[in-house]
């Protein structure tokens, strides 16, 4: 009888259930779906380090999956719970019959398994099938192929969802339990009658509540959006703290201050039906300031998410294709003291290797630095300044300096436009923002700078854009293009060999690469024998290497940014529906009456 | 034969600075077979004191027995039994379960006491045929009229045989003619099947039905009448008396 009390219970109020019903299997299915992404990989044609971001993106998919279970419990709470407020009167015939409160609690246990099994069976189906599609999606995301579809099921992935929701389920049974033990007869009897009590708001507290709630939310907006570059952890909690206070207090005071300002004005509060539409939205607004405030705390989250996320990507990508334009770069730092000469051509010749087979086209330059040409010199009087608002600078950071010759060579490598210099010129490249910015400072006057003891005149009033290293992202932080003779060679700073390969299929520039990376790390490993003492300062750089950590951050980022902003509009949706179904029926009720 | 005595009950509300008393210092006893109504003003506090009795509320002050058990001392399990066992609860907004139909909505209060499948056919269909209601059986309150949903709730109240039938405004959400109606089955059932029936209403006409008024005023009892071997109609006349007596806030209730 219990049993098809519970049964008949769910089937009659499917209307009040649909809701609670549908958000859990969305829940259930989402879930799924992004912890089973890593199996859904299988099938994808990945590189060594593609797979290194996967299995990163796993670990950092189910650590947000804690936090996403976490919204989604409180969520099923918060649903349950108002389920159970708008059955008080059931509960109370219940008792009047004499049954006993675990009774009742069994009804609905009963309720909340069947409720459970079934969305969890239903979500975990939608979810199986939706992430069939998230492998074209993950494919597309890492650019690269599928080899052959097939229909794949994670059952890691299913055994986390059960047990995950089992245990959110468990915490409201629990929940619930405690809220029957708690409830009086009598309260349930007149739980219906108890008319909601209006707080009058002191309209002038509400005005001065909101003009202030209103500035400080501004504050924290111009701060976030404006003043990124001097947030530190304190100010960014702070903007925090009262972008959500803020939130809370503007809801909270703008019905009653509207109210005030529309009664105010006669006409308009008297003609036709206004008075009752502004106060019916006034008490609306009234009587659902938390819920507002977490809806509107909500959607910030996921429009923030889900925007960064795919403007992070967009810039991830397009910064690579202007700034990674050569196959393979790589560079030393040159080393002038007697035994630790580690030039790149001496390397190389000292393992008795070629430096540039399998280049098709290459530059191989190398750059200077004069000791007494530092940053201080560059920057001059606003040095203080610029170390104030960049403390990673520092004033005695030697200047690279490169040969026009070298730089245009390179730029007609690259694909990019070079740059003309008469003689006693100099440009600064740099692309790197904030370094930027500084830089311009500096120039803004034209000022003269004395390299290797010759004066030079500033070509331009501010820095040119340009770089030397290939990379994912505009990384150039200042490099001096001077004209071939200023340079004394005796100051060697870093060694450069950049290039293309002699290679037109993917196999082959697998292959090539392949030689590539093997010579580099011989010669090397042969260095750093016969120097045990001395660490070596270079690196290899590959196009393909720096596409595929990008795109798979890229990848990342997007899936983050659509987990956490997809579960919470869920979570807005379905607090808004429940919200707008209490509505309805206790309008229904007063109807009836 | 005395089935329930109230002994000296009072009833607050509030706080220390604004007390309200609900039920100032009540006693009254009412026996096997009886057919009570309670009548009062709004706030006179008679709906305080059938929940009182019926333990939806508790007392503040005093003793209520049934059958010499002390129900203001009642907790938990016995407090399921006693309510599951001895007392019929009928509401002014029937209380019926939407998701069952009107037979497993009488059937309800006999499961609850677990009694078998065809005890409980047996005692539905008993129960049906007294009230006038075996044509609605299968149908959902939904689908009924407030007339045979009052009747439903009525049948599901006195199903399990219990001591005491309480009913709180039955008649308030009925039109004159249901209303008529469903008395006339209460007296049936207070005269042909022994039922005790103790019932709140402000409604003189429906006090009428009964075999004894008790009027309240203020939390206080202000009147009590007997009907003796009147008429219906005779005791109305007397109940309007006791009316007019009662004061002007009471004049709405004619």
């Amino acid at each position: 009888m219990l049993f098809k009390l519970s049964l008949s219970n769910i089937r009659k109020s499917l209307r009040n259930y649909a809701i609670y019903f549908f958000t859990l299997i969305i829940g259930v299915s989402v879930f799924y779906v992004f912890n089973a992404i890593g199996g859904q990989a299988a099938m994808l044609k990945l590189s060594e380090s593609q797979y290194e971001i996967i299995r990163l993106l796993e670990s950092l998919l189910s650590g947000v999956s804690i936090f996403v279970a976490c919204v989604l419990g409180l969520l099923i709470v918060y649903a349950s719970r108002f389920l159970m407020k708008r059955r008080n009167k059931e509960f109370a015939l219940y008792m009047t019959l004499g049954m006993s409160k675990s009774k009742i609690s069994a009804i609905l246990l009963t309720e909340t398994i069947l409720i459970g099994i079934g969305s969890l069976f239903v979500g975990l189906l939608i979810g199986i099938g939706l992430s069939q599609l998230m492998s074209a999606l993950t494919a597309s995301l890492f650019e690269v192929d599928m080899t052959a579809y097939q229909f794949t099921i994670s059952s890691e992935a299913i055994v986390k969802t059960v047990v995950y929701f089992a245990v959110m389920y468990l915490v409201v049974m629990l929940f619930n339990s405690a809220v029957i033990t708690r409830m009086k007869l009598i309260d349930l009897l007149q739980s219906g009658k108890k008319t909601e009590k209006i707080k009058l708001k002191n309209p002038v507290l509400c005005v001065l509540i909101f003009l202030v709630s209103a500035a400080a939310l501004t504050y924290a907006y111009i701060q976030v959006g404006w003043h990124l570059v001097q947030l530190d952890q304190a100010r960014f909690t702070l903007c925090i703290v009262l972008g959500c206070a803020a939130t809370f207090f503007i809801f909270w005071s703008v019905s009653g201050m509207l109210l005030r300002i529309v009664m105010s004005m006669k006409n308009l509060f008297y003609r036709s039906l206004n008075a009752f539409t502004f106060r019916q939205i006034s008490s609306k607004i009234n009587t659902m300031v938390l819920s507002m405030t977490i809806i509107c705390l909500m959607l910030f989250v996921t429009i923030c998410t889900l925007a960064s996320a795919f403007s992070i990507r967009n810039s991830l990508n397009s910064n690579l294709k202007e700034y990674c334009t050569a196959d393979c770069e790589i560079v030393t730092m040159e080393c002038d003291s007697e035994n630790g000469d580690y030039a790149l051509s001496n390397l190389y010749a000292a393992a008795d290797l070629s430096l540039t087979d399998g280049f098709r086209e290459y530059v191989h330059f190398i750059t200077y630095a004069d000791p007494s040409f530092t940053l201080s010199s560059v920057m001059g009087d606003i040095l203080n300044q610029a170390l104030e608002q960049d403390p990673m600078l520092k004033g005695n950071a030697w200047q690279e300096i490169i040969r026009i010759s070298d730089y245009n060579a390179l730029c007609q490598l690259y694909g990019k436009d070079t740059i003309a210099l008469d003689d006693g010129e100099y440009v600064l490249l740099c692309n790197f923002n904030n370094q930027r910015q500084l830089f311009d400072k500096a120039l803004a006057n034209s000022p003269d700078m004395t390299i290797f003891g010759k004066t030079l005149h500033a070509r331009y009033d501010r820095c040119q854009d340009g770089y030397i290293m290939i990379g994912a992202q505009a990384l150039n932080f200042g490099i001096f293009v001077v004209p071939d003779d200023m340079i004394d060679p005796n100051y060697r700073y870093m060694e450069y060999l950049a290039g293309n390969y002699t290679a037109d299929t993917d196999e082959e520039v697998i292959s090539v690469e392949a030689e590539m990376r093997t010579r580099f790390h011989q010669a090397v490993e042969k260095w750093e024998k016969e120097h045990p003492d001395e660490d070596f300062i270079g690196s290899i750089n590959t196009k393909k290497e720096i596409y595929e950590s990008a795109v798979g951050l890229g990848a990342i980022v997007t899936f983050l940014g659509l987990y956490i902003g997809l579960v919470f509009l869920i979570a807005c949706g379905a607090i808004l529906a429940l919200k707008e179904l209490s509505e309805s029926t206790d309008n229904q009720i007063l109807q009836l009456r | 034969m005395e089935l329930l005595n109230i002994q000296q009950i009072e009833k607050y509300y509030g706080n220390k600075s604004s007390l309200t008393k609900a039920i100032d210092d009540i006693s009254f006893s009412v026996d096997r077979g009886e057919f009570v109504a309670i009548m009062g003003a709004s706030g006179s506090g008679k709906t305080t004191l059938l929940n009182c009795i019926s333990t939806i509320d508790c007392v503040t002050a005093g003793h209520i027995f049934l059958e010499n058990t002390d129900i203001t001392a009642l907790k938990g399990k016995a407090l399921n039994k006693f309510r599951r066992e001895k007392l019929g609860f009928i509401f002014q907004d029937f209380n019926l379960l939407d998701t069952l139909t009107a037979y497993e909505n009488i059937a309800l209060a006999l499961s609850i006491q677990k009694k078998s499948a065809g005890e409980i056919d047996t005692a539905v269909r008993n129960v049906a045929e007294q009230l006038g209601i075996t044509e609605v059986l299968q149908k959902y309150p939904y689908q009924m009229s407030g007339g045979q949903k009052q009747r439903v709730a009525s049948a599901r109240a006195i199903v399990t045989n219990p001591k005491l039938v309480l009913a709180d405004e039955p008649t308030g959400a009925l039109d004159s003619k249901a209303a008529k109606m469903l008395l006339e089955r209460f007296r049936y059932l207070n005269q042909e099947c022994g039922a005790t029936i103790m019932m709140v209403t402000h409604d003189s006409f429906t006090a009428s039905y009964a075999g004894r008024v008790i009027f309240i005023k203020d939390g206080r009892i202000f009147h009590e009448i007997g009907r003796g071997t009147d008429s219906r109609k005779q005791f109305f006349d007397k109940i309007i008396d006791v009316v007019t007596l009662l004061g002007g806030d009471v004049s709405d209730a004619l």
